[in-house]
């Protein structure tokens, strides 16, 4: 234990642990149960405290922080309707597996358990959906109990762990003494894949005929995409990514066939029925990859990585399981592959026949606007380099297309919990962590409005980001499958007469905005956009109203059954 | 199949409701679960009775390892084990039925822990599969009230 003998009070402690975490900048909002805190934090120099405008936007600022840096997201909020008001962030960083540390303010101890003022059982509501949470008791324990939120929200499998600090803890005074290391008995991550199922997988890869890599967002955690480009292109084998691994191998290499699954593109989804060798990274099978499970790549053998262990044949039986990091596994299959392998190019010319028998594309009109068009156009104008953060819909999955991601840590987006509302907080928390690119926020008019309060922080503090909201006046993903297996009955999806004129709105916050209602004006306004780095700057984008999104595997079928288009459903396949 | 599953988790509060609640999260059967401490103050052991194929159990001891507090999962399933179950059970009693009432306790290695002029209250200890069987002799009787601890187990020793 290194000790030293300064006396600190709880919020002094909190603040010292969180420069010994290295943290310099925080997500909050006051309230009674951290006014010490806040007291404290008046003189606080070296660490940066954003505040935003509800504290549900602080948790996404968090995470889309993470994100985009792949340090710990920090968040700081009162208890009771502060504390509740972070459940959806909280799971929302727990199922995309991010790393965040949630302090939570608590009535005083004295009172816990009395239905106090402002006071919710915020441990008990978020014990699952956090890694692990605490509640400190005792003033003495705050130090180490913040090292281990840390050491667990960033360890193993990122995730986000809450503390619980009452009021009484934050004022009480004791010795500052911060643990040189920590020891959490229940807490063994395997990192370091076992050396005989690396040399099996070794062997399976050099054997096989038609190879192919399914890359999920451990890899982009666990900062492995230099390995996996490295493996991918020594050895010839195409690679596919689910939403979340998305820029783990750029867009721009020859052998990336872009995402799998529910909209995933024609020729990956074929790969993936005709493949003899899947070799999953860092990925967990989910059932927007997989679709129906027992048609899923029915011809392969599987290899699968990933740190946590109860990933592994949880949605899918697999061949091979190898626990442990993604950077260790791709680094020591590397050094373990022999010199000759399968020569794949029959396989990748097979490939190359889906591409241009399905290729992705969208038509141009030169008097109305699509969603495709929008994000082409800026994925070409930033030449697949900006930090794309996005809302959760439609337009999520078009960015998944027409985004051409060439860098990790790119996209920042909603996959697992799917939560409307997370784009504009998250790129503006993902502008606090990146200054070297640019990044962009693709929303949806519905998404919009659900954390629209955020707007005042990024205009508050000036953050670039670019708000490209993409206007169908419709709740559009709900609307295409009501289309497409609702008999059309558009319940409560038709946003035209309620939506407000999202420019006065815009413009009364004080953000710089602009409208374009043709495939001419939204190319100037993009461009205009993009060079505009003073504050938030927001477009309006008119885009067409019925759109929809394919290819599309409706939800449970095999994804040999993919809708590509419209009218015909079933003709291509 | 049915599963016994010990569980050394950290002896803190809360530790129980993390691992019920897994259990009802995660759709997982969980048909008892009993905890004490145990020769170390710091660390309390679970048992635990579950029903599954392979794959499910495969997934219940995963996720139980993968909780922070829980310190080490073993499944005693076919292991060398033993396990107890604790019944107390107040039957009615009269002058009729008292004679094969005691006789049946001693038949059962029960033992008298209460005993009015109406009623008698009995414990009796074995395996889960005993009790059930000792609860359906004696319902005949007339059960007026009964409690069971849910299975605790442990390793044989070497």
């Amino acid at each position: 234990m290194h000790t030293t003998a300064q006396k600190l009070n709880g919020s002094e402690i909190f603040f010292e642990c969180l420069r010994r975490e290295k943290v310099d900048t925080i997500f909050g909002y006051p309230g009674g149960a951290l006014l010490k805190v806040y007291e404290t934090l008046y003189d606080v120099t070296d660490i940066k405290h954003i505040l935003v405008r509800h504290e549900q936007g602080a948790t996404h600022m968090a995470e889309g922080y993470a994100r985009a840096t792949g340090k710990p997201g920090v968040v700081l909020v009162t208890s009771g309707p502060g504390a509740t008001n972070t459940v959806t962030g909280i799971t929302n960083a727990y199922m995309d597996s991010s790393p965040m540390v949630i302090f939570t303010g608590q009535v005083p101890s004295s009172l816990i358990g009395n239905d106090a003022f402002q006071e919710a059982d915020i441990v008990g509501i978020t014990r699952p959906i956090t890694k692990h949470n605490f509640l400190v008791k005792d003033v003495r324990d705050l130090a180490t109990t913040i090292r281990k939120a840390f050491f667990l929200a960033t360890n193993g499998r990122p995730g986000p762990v809450l503390v619980d600090m009452p009021k009484d803890i934050l004022n009480a005074t004791c010795e500052f003494i911060w643990p040189d290391s920590v020891d959490i008995r229940g807490f063994k991550p395997t990192i370091t894949c076992h050396a005989n199922q690396i040399e099996k997988a070794a062997k399976k890869i050099a054997a096989a005929k038609r190879p192919l890599l399914y890359i999920g967002g451990g890899v982009i955690s666990s900062n492995a995409s230099k390995e996996l480009t490295l493996l991918a292109k020594a050895l010839n084998i195409p690679v596919t990514m689910t939403l979340q691994g998305l820029g783990a191998f750029p867009a721009s290499e020859p052998l990336n066939m872009g995402m799998l699954g529910m909209h995933g593109t024609y020729w990956a989804n074929q790969a993936v029925n005709k493949c003899d060798l899947l070799i999953a990274v860092g990925a967990r099978f989910d059932d927007r990859v997989t679709g129906k499970v027992d048609t899923f790549a029915p011809q392969a053998y599987k290899i699968h990585n990933d740190i946590d262990p109860t990933n592994v044949d949880k949605n899918i039986k697999v061949d091979l399981p190898v626990v442990g990091d993604s950077k260790d596994f791709l680094s020591q299959l590397i050094k373990a592959l022999p010199e000759k392998s399968e020569n794949h190019d029959t396989w990748l010319a097979e490939i190359d026949v889906w591409k241009k028998q399905c290729p992705l594309t969208f038509t141009v009109e030169n008097d109305s606007l699509k969603t495709e068009f929008v994000i082409s156009t800026v994925s070409e104008e930033t030449e697949g380099n900006a930090v794309v953060v996005t809302d959760v819909g439609q337009h999520q999955m078009w960015t998944s297309q027409y985004y051409h991601f060439n860098n990790p840590r790119s996209i920042i987006t909603s996959g697992g919990l799917g939560t409307m509302g997370y784009g504009l907080p998250a790129a503006i928390g993902a502008a606090f962590g990146i200054q070297d690119r640019p990044v962009v926020l693709f929303c949806g008019d519905g998404g919009f409005m659900m954390n629209i309060q955020e707007l005042v922080t990024a205009v508050h503090y000036k953050v670039p980001i670019k708000i490209f909201l993409l206007n169908n006046s419709f709740l559009g993903m709900v609307r295409q499958w009501q289309e497409l297996f609702h008999q059309e009955k558009y319940s409560f999806t038709d946003l035209d007469d309620s939506n407000p004129d999202f420019l006065k709105v815009v413009e009364a916050f004080g953000c710089k905005s602009m409208r374009a209602e043709n495939p001419a004006q939204a190319e100037a306004a993009i461009k205009e956009a993009l060079a505009y780095n003073e504050g938030p700057v927001f477009v309006e984008f008119r885009v067409i109203k019925k759109d929809m999104v394919f290819p599309m595997v409706p939800a449970g079928g095999s994804i040999s059954d993919m809708l590509l288009e419209r009218l015909n459903p079933k003709t291509m396949v | 199949m049915k599963h016994l599953i010990s569980v050394l988790v950290e002896n803190k509060f809360g530790t129980l409701n993390r691992v019920a609640s897994m259990f009802s999260a995660r759709g997982f059967n969980l048909q008892s679960i009993s905890i004490g401490e145990t020769e170390d103050p710091e660390i309390s052991r679970m048992t635990i009775v579950t029903r599954g194929d392979d794959q499910i159990v495969s997934q219940v001891l995963k996720q139980l390892n993968r909780l922070i507090d829980t310190i080490k999962v073993t499944d005693l399933t076919h292991q060398p084990h033993v396990e107890r179950e604790l019944l107390l059970m107040t039957l009615k009693l009269s002058k009729a039925t008292q004679h094969e009432i005691f006789e049946l306790i001693n038949v059962f290695k029960g033992k008298v822990v209460d005993i009015k002029q109406k009623s008698i209250t009995i414990e009796v200890i074995g395996s889960p599969d005993k009790i059930n069987t000792t609860i359906d002799i004696f319902r005949p009787y007339g059960i007026r009230e009964l409690a069971r601890s849910g299975a605790v187990a442990i390793h044989r020793g070497e």
